[in-house]
């Protein structure tokens, strides 16, 4: 039961991120019928935010400490960072360690911007054209934003660690009366799954509470109706697309501390997170969110030791097969629509 | 025994009965027309025929075979050919190539691979593919792209690429939809062609009067899925029923 | 001759002459000048410009004609890159069993994928084939590695038996051979400041890219080869038609994975290693756009766009800041420094950015490829030359 309850929490981060990254694909599948390649890239560039933030945020000038010496006897240089010597040690200090939850606020104006920059600059000038040219072009696309941080940040993950409050674990199993030490559960993990269900559940809110989302649904199950109406579909699609980019950034920003950020993490988020799109039914957005947190779920029961020795390398592909099965025998996914992309 | 024989046919989507009941018989060499007013279930009908559809009960047997439960292109093998409403080519072909495809679909059967052959070799078969676009005076264009046909020419290719499979029974999903009447008439005079060269028995669905009376042999009226009349043009056109089941459509 | 059209003729004899004379064409400098880098004429990359012509080529009677852009197929060239090297483990060093069985291994594989994958279409079936990819390539590394040597690859031995073969000759692993015919041995010809080598493996494999080359040829003129592309053009009028797509598809997605088989099998004939990294989708999405940079359907563009990528790739990725500087010496310091920094990222280990640039650059401005901007420039110039023969000049070939 133990060893249940701890998979289940095990997949839940990861989870949490197929079903952000999901999200965003399924958003612009629906309403700008484009099959985004790139979006992977959008996740990775979240991560980066973080990792710039936290670089700006330890710049810092060198003094030199008469009072210290090293080893040969020479005084020392000191790195103070700037924001330490602006706000005093404590603020800076508890600043920098922040860095990362701090990173979501940058993120959300610097993604929108990238968002709207790729819609305007390139997507749009695709949704005439066929699939296959969208794949290529978005796939070209990733390559180059992905080569472009490598020049910047070289290859090497780049750890960014959670803030020191979040550092630990938290002993789910005594809360819910088993021993203790029993099921223990990193406290950042937990923290990402509250801020992934808080960002998804906005996301559906704004979907259905205001009309610009009702106009999106609409667009969603019909969008030559809703573009014979006369609504302008076109300024709808570049905040949809910029929409897609804040989940997916923000999706990247948040997850630093549990993976190391490196140039080609969106590259490996990406075709699981289409996988998590297909099986969850193409153009619904509820469809993302339960494929992605059963099918991160799915994989962190699969890495169980034991299942791994029943079944060597289940883990590697347990999602692939669901994803042929669900396709073989459910086209549309597990809650697709009829009419989305099947031409 | 007609050589196509529709045995009570239902078929339902959801809460809607689109076909209660529908029986039909053609008989060799005719033209049928199918009319009747807008969601009469004449286009759920045809899809049913060429195997697009799956009726939820009933046959229907062409020739003595049964039909249901055979893909489309098996349908099409057994002599069943069918028109689009707007033509379905092959846009990215030549005019030739277009017709040379159901040449060789009716040689070869599904599926053969042919990959060594080269097709400039197969005398018989562009000989027999350039007099059927003789016939239908395109022999000229032949090495046009079909995308860059007129409308008129589009559907005067579609149709060589039906008849060059010589089948028994054609079917027409109102051939004539969104035509100037000029280009209607050149239909009607070509179907009449075929039908009198070549005896073929056609089914034809049509909104357009005109068209449906200077063709048809039987006309079968279909409203609300139910066949209503089945009977000659002439006793149609005055009919009640038929009155009752248009009333309110512009059309008639 | 051959069963060709005069254009066909012209442009298999074209080829013909490309690949006799390659080693000529691709070495123009002299070694001892400063271009002599952009020269491609040594064996190594002689031999990936054929290989990777072969599995272009075959992408290309996939992609090209039936329009279904598949992300798996380097899984194909990496089961055939096994597949020849356990026949020269377990066989003998000959390459002709490793070429076979490579093809024989991929055309299998091919068959069970492309069974399932081509169930579906458009989006579905390129994610469903991604995803097989990234399951034989996750498989390759992990559970599978007593088949494929995991994340080191597969190598010979010493120990190996090679039962209709030798395991060793003089203390060393033999070297692949055709026949007796050493793959990595070399002929070099010195005239007046070139060098130029000639490499038995090169001829081999390019013997074998022309009939590759040559039987696609005749697929694309064959009614079945008119089938596919009038899948790829209209695929519910094809079974109104009375013909079933499906057998179609796959016969091409068969075909299209034997040829990357073969390319596996010859690139291990080539250099006996096979690994994983093969199959990554990165290495799928290479072979797309090589069909596509040089033209797809066309028949000579997947030659050309898998010749223009893997030398660019391999001149390209030589190229440092040092030989950068070297360029510009002339020009004041400034300036240097200035184009130094502004190329830095593009060449080197920065090659891939290049590549995505070319990448889209293609997809957007020019979908046709190399042949399609190469007859427009053609119809640009001389319109009286008006038969369109599948030919563009190619630099890089």
């Amino acid at each position: 039961m133990e060893a249940i309850i701890l998979q289940v929490l095990n997949g839940l981060d990861k989870g949490s991120a197929y079903a952000l990254i999901a999200l965003g694909l399924t958003l612009i599948f629906g309403t700008l019928g484009v099959v985004n390649f790139a979006h992977g890239a959008l996740f990775m560039l979240g991560a980066f935010c973080a990792v710039t933030l936290s670089r700006i945020l330890t710049l810092s000038f060198e003094t030199i400490d008469p009072t210290r010496t090293d080893f040969l006897g020479n005084p020392m240089t000191v790195h103070t960072p700037y924001v330490e010597a602006w706000f005093g040690e404590a603020v800076g200090g508890t600043i920098i360690d922040w860095a990362v939850p701090l990173a979501v606020i940058i993120a959300i104006p610097v993604m929108a911007l990238i968002g709207v920059v790729m819609e305007r600059g390139l997507i749009k000038h695709f949704y005439k054209r066929p699939h296959a040219d969208q794949i290529l072009v978005t796939f070209g696309l990733a390559i180059v934003i992905q080569e472009i941080v490598k020049a910047f940040y070289g290859a090497n993950p780049i750890p960014t660690p959670a803030p020191e409050a979040f550092i630990g674990s938290f002993d789910i199993g005594q809360i819910l009366g088993f021993d203790p030490y029993a099921i223990m559960y990193p406290y950042w993990r937990l923290v990402y799954f509250f801020f992934s269900a808080v960002i998804i559940a906005a996301v559906f809110a704004f979907l259905q509470f205001t009309t610009f989302g009702m106009v999106v649904r609409a667009g969603m199950a019909d969008r030559e109706t809703v573009g014979l109406l006369g609504i302008d579909i076109d300024r709808r699609f570049v905040i949809m697309f910029a929409i897609a980019a804040v989940v997916a950034g923000l999706a990247g920003v948040m997850y630093t501390p549990i993976l190391s950020p490196n140039y080609h993490m969106g590259m490996d988020f990406l075709v699981l997170s289409f996988v998590v799109v297909v099986v969850g039914g193409m153009g619904s957005l509820g469809g993302a969110v339960a494929a992605g947190f059963l099918l991160g779920i799915l994989q962190s029961f699969a890495s169980m030791s034991q299942i791994i020795e029943a079944l060597p390398g289940i883990n590697q592909v347990v999602i692939y097969l669901v994803a042929v099965v669900v396709l073989l025998t459910r086209p549309r996914g597990l809650m697709g629509r009829k009419g989305v992309m099947e031409d | 025994m007609g050589i196509l024989e529709v045995n009570g046919v239902n078929k339902r989507f959801g809460g809607l009965q689109a076909l209660g009941d529908v029986n039909l018989d053609v008989q060799e060499g005719t033209c049928h027309a199918i009319i009747g007013p807008n969601g009469a279930g004449k286009s759920t009908l045809l899809n049913c025929l060429v195997g697009k559809l799956a009726p939820d009960t009933g046959s229907v047997i062409f020739q003595g075979n049964p039909v249901l439960g055979r893909k489309p292109h098996e349908i099409n093998q057994m002599g069943i050919s069918r028109v689009f409403q707007t033509p379905e080519i092959f846009s990215d072909q030549t005019v030739l190539e277009n017709v040379l495809i159901p040449c060789f679909a009716r040689r070869d059967g599904s599926f053969r691979m042919h990959a060594y052959e080269s097709v400039n070799d197969e005398g018989d078969i562009l000989t027999q593919a350039e007099e059927m676009l003789e016939e239908v005076n395109m022999l000229s264009k032949k090495d046009m792209m079909a995308s860059s046909l007129s409308r008129g020419d589009k559907r005067r290719l579609e149709m060589a690429m039906s008849l060059v499979q010589q089948p028994q029974l054609l079917l027409l999903d109102e051939p004539t939809a969104g035509m100037a009447r000029a280009d209607t008439n050149n239909t009607i005079a070509l179907l009449k062609e075929i039908k009198e060269k070549r005896n073929i028995t056609m089914v034809i669905i049509e909104h357009d009067m005109h068209v449906v009376f200077s063709l048809a042999d039987r006309i079968t009226v279909l409203a609300q899925g139910t066949p209503l009349v089945e009977d000659i043009p002439e006793n149609i056109k005055g009919h009640p029923k038929v009155r009752e089941a248009y009333l309110g459509e512009a059309q008639v | 001759m051959l069963g060709l059209n005069n254009a066909d003729r012209k442009l298999f004899l074209i080829v013909v002459c490309l690949v006799a004379f390659a080693p000529f064409i691709l070495n123009p400098f002299p070694d001892n000048v400063g271009m002599a880098q952009f020269n491609a004429g040594y064996p190594d990359l002689m031999q990936k410009l054929v290989i990777f012509g072969i599995f272009a080529i075959g992408y290309n009677i996939l992609f090209g004609l039936t329009g279904y852009l598949s992300f798996g197929h380097a899984a194909f060239l990496g089961v055939g890159s096994y597949a020849g090297v356990w026949m020269m483990k377990l066989l003998t060093m000959n390459v002709v069993p490793a070429l076979i069985v490579s093809v024989v291994v991929a055309g299998l594989f091919s068959l069970l994928i492309g069974y399932v994958s081509l169930r579906r279409t458009g989006i579905y079936f390129s994610i469903l084939t991604l995803a097989f990819a990234q399951m034989c390539y996750s498989l390759a590394y992990s559970v599978l590695t007593p088949l494929t040597g995991g994340e080191t690859g597969l190598t010979l031995s010493l120990n190996d038996p090679r039962v209709i073969g030798v395991t060793e000759v003089d203390g060393n692993i033999p070297v692949p051979h055709f026949f007796g015919l050493d793959m990595q041995s070399a002929v070099d010809l010195d005239v007046a400041g070139w060098s130029f080598t000639f490499s038995t493996g090169y001829y081999f494999a390019g013997v074998i890219m022309l009939v590759a080359f040559y039987m696609s040829v005749r697929l694309f003129r064959s009614p079945f080869g008119l089938m596919l592309r009038a899948i790829k053009s209209n695929q519910n009028r094809m079974s109104y038609t009375g013909l079933n797509a499906r057998p179609y598809t796959l016969a091409a997605f068969v075909i299209s994975g034997m040829y990357a088989g073969l390319a596996g099998g010859l690139m291990v004939a080539m250099d006996p290693l096979a690994g994983a990294e093969r199959m990554l989708w990165t290495a799928s999405g290479e072979v797309v756009l090589m069909t596509i940079l040089g033209g797809a359907g066309t028949l000579i563009g997947p030659v050309l766009g898998a010749g223009v990528i893997a030398y660019l790739e391999s001149i390209i990725s030589t190229i440092n800041d040092s030989i950068l500087h070297s360029w510009f010496q002339a020009l004041p310091d400034s300036l240097e420094n200035f184009l130094v920094t502004i190329l830095h990222p593009f060449v080197g280990h920065g090659w891939h950015l290049t590549l995505g640039l070319v990448f889209m650059g293609i997809v957007i401005f020019l979908p046709g490829g190399i042949v399609e901007g190469g007859r427009r420039i053609g119809n640009l110039f001389s319109r009286k030359k008006a038969d369109d023969t599948e030919t563009a000049p190619e630099p890089g070939e």
